[in-house]
């Protein structure tokens, strides 16, 4: 038997590394980007000493692309190649997007994903919003002196599967390595809870520029459980703008206005609005385009009176969150605010009534997400001693398929605790079928027309049967980001299953690869070398990651055999890597994970153990 | 979205869902012990422990928390605890094919729906509440004869028509809580 070694205290075998790590809160008015700094977590800033960056980005003719202030001052003069709240659009169609007349860009009606038609050409949200996460990124480079190993990015709690994949093409088209797309509500509760030592039933009710969330988390040393999530994943602070600007256009009986009129009114009436904040009335001044002058006085009053209804729109979803939670509002030992729009008097009023409480606020709203978001990637980054932090979140709303007539047939329901996995059984309608087609859609209500489509696939060589015979078993997986994989299978011949994707809102493989060479094209990078490099990141990171699992548990879970086996599969990826064959690097990674296969399933199965022991000693206590 | 090829499922994952979380089976179940064996288990196999790990045991540690989680929530909710432990009893509990009732409870069923019709044609919301309310003290009667019948009579046709009857109460309550939807949104 090899004896064991034990290194000196403080020199462990692989010397440990701070890996540097942030978390981006991707908003749809602003975004920001936080690290964790001596075990604090502290929001980044720009030069000029700001947090915030502006979700807006402007395209010029020239390929120069500006971002946020720079871009939002330009906003009225150049609207339709300058996108704001682009956030809006993620994983949308045309036809899901509201009060699209009063927008001033040239949207593509094009099948899948909104398109904007920009005098740089044409853009995906998607890329849109990758411009903002390059800056943020290279923002966090700079004031953390080195690479990013990856990003916790936040999304909306009520995001649908669409809406998160795009998100995550966002990143990949940034060049971030995403370590965790985390609900919103779930990081701003992790940065709450572990300042303040909350235990309990908590509420966040998180009202962004553009979306709302409301999660309800019950918190327990360490353990964030999300037990019911809702919201409206179209319902913001700008929904407020919206109706001041609404009631603006009315009262001074304007004509339809120039797009730049528009973009300006906008502005003046999100100022009207933070000013309300603070002020019992606010005026309205400008001159447009056309040569009106615009000069009014919103009261507090008719604020309220115009918003009323946006309000309500928030607490339906709170009722239904708790409802689901099967908790009372007695229950809830304190409600988070989360987002600059929760800033407004008459939204802390309406909450503060319905829970019988007074919210906390004690967090800046605007960075609460980003601040919860750099723990949590501190602590996926492995920077940090991990047992005291898991976030356990939710699918926000059921997953299911198209069965006969236009029906769902629900698979996931809403509020499973992720990862989830699901399998039903399907057969055939007609004899001697041989493909079946599979269209997965996300929603809770009964008919497939109200549903949000995400994808439609086809499974085929079933082997010819009578009716009714076959036994197709559908598996859904959704992963700890929230994202939905769908395999199908035929059980009785166990034939090999042919599935072809087509995703509805969703970016093909090709588009993004598109994207990718246009955007190293014009950054003057070599696509081939930056694919090159990636292959190499990769590979350094399994390195890294098998030699620290061997170093704690080589000895104990592989034999002298199967140890010389994965160290020599070691050695020839470290050889592929200091080449320049990219696929080959592939194929050898792939190799030395085959090879770890065992080695990662005893060390499991050891951790589970350790777990019910765990369990059993604090019985004995 | 992503569409991977099908997996098996769970290859070495042979322990009952009670054996997982070191708990007897029964369907008196301690929750506070259920809730922290449910807890330490995530705590080891979660997919956030394993975010700079090895593809292996990224997909193992998927594997295991997906485990984990549907086996928690097989235990933690009585109706589906109820029906995990007839089955490994060897016992069908015939929810889609036995639709047999005993008169009285027909009777209620469909004076609950009634209920349900009436409060919705006038948008009571509170007598939709309250009619929860009954239906859960309803429900909890039914899983004390649940405890009785599985953990010290072993009276397993007992126990699944109770199962039924459980079900059909979870459904009306749905009913209810889209019913609840419906009116305040």
């Amino acid at each position: 038997m090899a004896l064991l070694q034990i290194s000196e205290p403080g020199m462990g075998a692989a010397p440990h590394q701070h890996r540097l790590a942030v978390g981006i809160d991707l908003g749809t008015t602003n975004s920001l980007v936080a690290t964790v700094r001596s075990g604090l977590s502290v929001v980044l800033h720009d030069n000029d000493g700001r947090a915030l960056l502006p979700s807006v980005v402007r395209f010029l003719a020239d390929g120069q692309v500006e971002v946020g202030m720079a871009a939002q001052t330009q906003q009225s003069h150049d609207p339709q190649n300058t996108i704001a709240s682009a956030k809006r659009f993620m994983g949308r169609g045309l036809k899901d997007i509201a009060d699209i007349t009063h927008l001033p860009y040239r949207f593509l009606d094009e099948p899948g994903m909104v398109q904007l038609r920009t005098v740089a050409g044409v853009k995906s949200p998607v890329e849109v919003s990758a411009e903002i996460l390059k800056v943020l990124k290279a923002r966090a480079e700079d004031a953390l002196g080195g690479e990013l190993t990856g990003a916790v990015i936040t999304v909306p709690a009520y995001f649908d599967d669409a809406q998160r994949q795009a998100t995550k093409d966002a990143a990949r088209l940034a060049g971030i390595n995403v370590l965790r797309l985390l609900n919103e509500p779930t990081a701003a509760a992790v940065a709450y809870g572990l300042d303040n030592g909350a235990e309990g039933v908590y509420v966040v009710y998180d009202l962004g520029g553009g979306t709302f969330d409301v999660s309800i988390l019950r918190l327990a040393k360490g353990i964030f459980e999300v037990l019911a999530t809702n919201g409206d994943s179209a319902l913001g602070g700008d929904d407020f703008d919206r109706r001041i600007y609404c009631w603006v256009l009315e009262q001074a009986k304007l004509p339809p206005l120039a797009p730049e009129d528009n973009s300006l009114l906008m502005t003046k009436a999100r100022e009207a609005k933070e000013w309300l904040t603070n002020n019992p009335e606010a005026r309205i001044t400008c001159v447009l385009r056309s040569g009106d002058i615009v000069d009014m006085t919103l009261t507090t009053s008719t604020f309220i009176d115009l918003t009323a209804p946006l309000v309500a729109k928030t607490i339906a979803p709170v009722k239904k969150a708790l409802r689901d939670a099967k908790l009372l509002v007695d229950d809830v030992q304190g409600v988070v605010m989360v987002g600059g729009a929760t800033r407004m008097p008459h939204i802390q009023h309406a909450v503060w009534e319905y829970f019988g409480q007074e919210p906390l606020t004690n967090l800046d709203p605007d960075k609460v997400v980003a601040l919860g978001a750099a723990i949590q990637a501190n602590v996926l980054a492995g920077n940090r001693n991990q047992d005291d932090l898991l976030l356990l979140d939710v699918v926000p709303l059921s997953l299911g398929l198209e069965t006969m007539g236009g029906l769902t047939e629900k698979i996931i329901p809403r509020n499973a605790t992720i990862p989830v996995a699901r399998a039903q059984d399907f057969t055939t309608f007609k004899d001697g079928q041989t493909a079946m087609s599979i269209h997965v859609v996300q929603g809770e209500r009964e008919l497939v027309a109200d549903c949000r489509s995400l994808a439609r696939f086809e499974l085929r060589g079933i082997p010819p049967m009578a009716a009714g015979a076959a036994r197709i078993r559908v598996t859904f997986q959704v992963d700890a980001d929230g994202l939905l994989s769908v395999s199908a299978r035929e059980q009785n011949s166990g034939a090999e299953a042919h599935i072809t994707v087509k995703p509805s809102y969703g970016l093909e493989e090709n588009e993004i690869a598109n994207m990718l060479q246009a955007s190293y094209s014009h950054a003057g990078e070599d696509m081939q070398m930056r694919a090159l490099r990636e292959t190499q990141v990769d590979a350094e990171r399994l390195l890294v990651a098998v030699a620290a699992a061997l170093d704690k548990d080589g000895e104990r879970y592989l034999n002298a055999t199967e140890r010389a086996a994965i160290d020599e599969h070691m050695r020839a990826l470290r050889t592929a890597a200091a080449g320049n064959d990219a696929a080959a690097i592939k194929q050898t990674i792939a190799v030395l994970n085959q090879a770890t296969d065992t080695f990662a399933a005893r060390r499991m199965d050891a951790s589970v153990r350790r777990a019910l022991t765990g369990h059993k000693l604090e019985e004995l206590n | 979205m992503l569409i991977a090829e099908s997996f098996p499922l769970i290859a070495n994952m042979h322990k009952t869902h009670f054996e997982l979380f070191g708990l007897p089976p029964l369907f008196a179940i301690d929750i506070v012990r259920l809730d922290q064996a449910y807890r330490h288990l995530q705590a080891e196999v979660h997919p956030d422990r394993f975010a700079a790990a090895t593809d292996s045991e990224r997909h193992q540690s998927l594997q295991w928390a997906t485990h984990a989680n549907e086996a928690y929530r097989t235990l933690k909710n009585p109706l589906t605890r109820a029906r995990y432990l007839l089955q490994l009893h060897g016992v069908d509990t015939q929810e889609e094919s036995n639709t047999a009732m005993p008169a009285d409870f027909l009777m209620r069923q469909m004076e609950w729906r009634e209920a349900i019709e009436d409060a919705v044609v006038v948008a009571d919301v509170e007598a939709l509440e309250a009619l929860d309310r009954g239906l859960r003290s309803e429900a909890r009667s039914l899983r004390e004869e649940l405890s009785l019948a599985l953990d010290e009579q072993n009276d397993y046709a007992g126990a699944s028509e109770i199962v039924r009857k459980l079900r059909f109460l979870d459904k009306v309550q749905a009913e209810i809580d889209q019913a609840i939807d419906a009116l305040e949104s």
